[in-house]
């Protein structure tokens, strides 16, 4: 749990102390040196690419890998505030085709980029605001809420723009969107990811704010009878899910000049794909940004890797998040497993609850401690 | 107190993303003029003359890219071009996205002009999408060759169009000529404003008025709406209302099909003519059972053949895709250049009982 640092942003926090206090130590360590495998696969994948391709470790290779992922990095900060509420918004992707059809819309009616980009990003957030008012208001699951208006905000990016697409934007935004900072290889959008990243991991990892989110993820219940404001906190977070899914959107349609109701299909899984692996409990209650950061580089290195190579079918790039995917929700479960079984053989007979095995104090990360 | 706290960071946020955006411009709108299409830089670099007595290079490493894996009409067209680069003694691999979006190509290429290839010969999702990475390519001396579907103009050297307006047109007025002879004949469309058949459905009527049509009277243009259901039962309604049809042509897939269907079950079957669009796996059994003599489609392996040959010459300097230029391109013979760099396979072909079996699509 003391790898967060070296992530190369070097702006995710490490709160949490390395030192492990439980009994439990061998599991613990496993578990908590979660980062710790990430960076691991990491190194596997930039050995496998550079074998795949000279041209993977190169300066261009992370300006097109990195920007190629920069809708995904964005979808997947508010994602992990959302999931480690134990809520999840998978209208992400829709809210962001949205965002981009309402952009071309606007531009064909004239109306100046300094005025679309606010109203998309505002579109976003009332996108998020409805979602969460469902969630929150109605105590409706998010799940079936947000597959819901998955649906219906993918429609009314079709009913803004229909089937056609906007081209013919700014190229001051574009050249923008599509171009590198200062003389570097790292791509303007990635550098503003990077902030966004760092006010994240600021909010998540170092506020009473942050500190309700894992709260709250770890057991609702008991969040709310100690006075948390739960409803209203869930509220924002889909408020902040759906504005920065929008500017997403803005960002996609730049860096591409296309403005369309189909961009970004399935782009929810990946970013999903991203918090989950980064080590966020798919339960709530535990999960860092710096993590996230992490799993946003593998999976980034691993599309890199596989689309440099003629042979390998893009299929295998969806095989591959795949199976990480599950990996990374089947490890704990079976970690945790493993440790009831042995808890239960050692102590005599101790409830068992199948399911959650990243239950609160326990999680990969240990950061879900809601005694605080 | 918490909430004002989250008000400010979310306020910071929003400071940062306008920020960011106002920094890079201000007060542009769509009527500014030095608006375009696209983030790389316009000026497509042609390698040189084209020097047509130039061989073909062996070797040649080229990147085909459907629209999208696994769409079976676009995997004949790769089939055709990956044909096309093997005869010319290269290598062809296929590299596609895995959904149809208008940006879904654009990483997939950034990747691809990264291997290097002497060409990428694809099938634009978006014309302007992908024009920028495309462009970049070309000034790295990657040749581009659209097919089927084209991007912006400056965006490729050449595009292949499988078949103008015109020639499905006129072709559908010399199928209704050759199946009905004399009498009435009838159309089964796609929808009522379908923009292909209805353009095709035009230049037919106007082709009909010529001379050598004379004695074809065009009695109804039925709407079966793409729908194997709804054509079904419009054709038998052509044929009650219309005992003396010669012939019923549908310029559609789903309608011809569904209209052979009908007359190879009823008692017009070997009266009345089927003829149109269709594909030939779908129209095997009618041809074989005599409903339909004849129909017409253009081959999509040929639409790749051809692509691939183009960028083949392309490639190898045969070429620089400027009006007018020729090469040779297989089986298909000498090709030339036309206007904006397009290529047009040629007329559909025709499929009949003699030659049906040589087609699997």
């Amino acid at each position: 749990m003391s790898t967060v640092a070296t992530t190369p942003t070097g702006s995710a926090p490490d709160r949490t102390p390395g030192v492990v206090r439980t009994e439990d130590s061998l599991l613990k360590k496993v578990l908590g040196r979660w980062e710790t495998l990430i960076l691991v696969l990491i190194a596997v994948v930039f050995a496998i690419g550079s074998g795949i391709s000279s041209e993977f470790l190169t300066g261009e290779s992370l300006t097109t890998g990195s920007s190629d992922f920069t809708e995904y990095a964005i979808l997947a900060l508010p994602l992990t505030l959302i999931i480690a509420t134990g809520e999840i918004d998978l209208s992400v992707a829709s809210v962001l085709a949205l965002s981009s059809a309402l952009m071309g819309y606007l531009w064909n009616q004239g109306l100046p980029m300094e005025a679309i980009l606010p109203i998309c990003i505002v579109a976003g957030a009332v996108c998020g605001l409805i979602n969460g008012w469902l969630v929150t208001g109605l105590g409706l699951p998010s799940l079936a809420v947000t597959i819901g208006t998955m649906a219906l905000f993918r429609g009314l990016a079709f009913v803004i723009l229909g089937d056609e697409s906007v081209t013919d934007f700014p190229t001051d935004y574009t050249d923008w969107a599509f171009g590198n900072f200062g003389g570097t290889v790292v791509p303007n959008t990635i550098v503003l990811f990077l902030v966004l990243a760092a006010i994240f991991a600021v909010v998540l990892h170092r506020t009473p704010f942050g500190r309700s989110i894992f709260a709250i993820g770890a057991n609702k219940e008991a969040a709310r009878f100690s006075g948390l404001r739960v409803n209203r906190t869930q509220l924002k977070l889909f408020v902040l899910s759906g504005a920065i899914a929008a500017l997403a959107g803005i960002l996609l349609t730049l860096r591409n000049s296309t403005a369309a109701g189909n961009v970004g299909t399935g782009f929810e899984l990946t970013a999903i794909a991203a918090v989950v692996l980064g080590g966020v409990s798919i339960f709530g209650g535990s999960g860092t940004i710096g993590g996230v950061i992490l799993a946003l580089i593998l999976l980034g290195g691993i599309q890199k890797a596989l689309n440099l190579d003629p042979d390998i079918s893009t299929y295998w790039v969806n095989i591959v998040f795949g199976i990480l995917l599950i990996g990374s929700v089947l490890g704990p479960n079976l970690a945790a497993r493993f440790r009831e079984a042995r808890r239960t053989r050692n102590r005599g007979a101790r409830p068992f609850r199948p399911g959650r095995p990243a239950a609160a104090p326990s999680g990969p990360e240990g950061e879900g401690n809601t005694d605080a | 107190m918490r909430d004002s706290r989250f008000m400010r960071m979310l306020g910071l946020l929003f400071a940062v993303v306008l920020g960011a955006a106002l920094i890079t411009g201000c007060g542009s709108t769509k009527d500014d003029s030095d608006s375009s299409g696209g983030g790389g830089s316009a000026a497509s670099a042609d390698a040189g003359k084209a020097d047509t007595s130039a061989a073909i290079k062996k070797g040649l490493k080229v990147v085909v890219m459907p629209k999208q894996l696994g769409n079976p009409y676009e995997e004949l067209e790769d089939k055709g071009t990956v044909a096309a680069i093997e005869e010319t003694g290269g290598s062809a691999k296929i590299q596609g996205p895995t959904d149809a979006g208008a940006s879904s190509q654009v990483s997939l290429l950034r990747s691809i002009t990264q291997q290097k290839p002497d060409a990428i010969v694809l099938a634009a999702n978006d014309p302007n999408a992908i024009a920028p990475v495309l462009k970049q390519a070309m000034q790295r001396g990657v040749k581009v060759v659209t097919q089927d579907s084209d991007a912006a103009k400056d965006a490729r050297q050449i595009f292949i169009n499988q078949a103008t307006t015109q020639s499905i047109g006129v072709q559908l007025a010399k199928q209704a000529k050759s199946t009905a002879g004399t009498g009435e004949i009838a159309v089964l469309s796609a929808t009522a404003n379908a923009p292909n058949q209805n353009a095709w459905i035009k230049i037919m009527k106007a082709e009909l008025q010529k001379p050598e049509y004379q004695g074809l009277k065009l009695v109804k243009v039925a709407y079966g709406d793409d729908d194997d259901q709804k054509s079904f039962q419009q054709a038998q309604g052509l044929l009650s209302a219309y005992p003396n049809l010669k012939s019923i042509i549908s310029p559609t897939t789903v309608g011809i099909a569904a209209a052979a269907r009908y007359v190879s079950g009823s008692k017009y079957k070997g009266k009345v003519a089927i003829t149109g669009l269709g594909t030939p796996n779908q129209m095997r059994k009618f041809v074989k059972d005599g409903t339909v003599s004849e129909f017409a489609l253009w081959n999509p392996e040929d639409v790749g053949y051809l692509g691939g040959y183009a960028a083949a010459a392309l490639a190898s300097g045969q070429i620089s895709g400027k009006q007018g230029e020729s090469f040779k391109a297989g089986k298909l013979g000498t090709k030339t250049i036309g206007a904006d760099g397009e290529i047009v396979l040629g007329p559909p072909t025709t499929f009949t009982k003699d030659n049906i079996d040589k087609f699997d699509f």
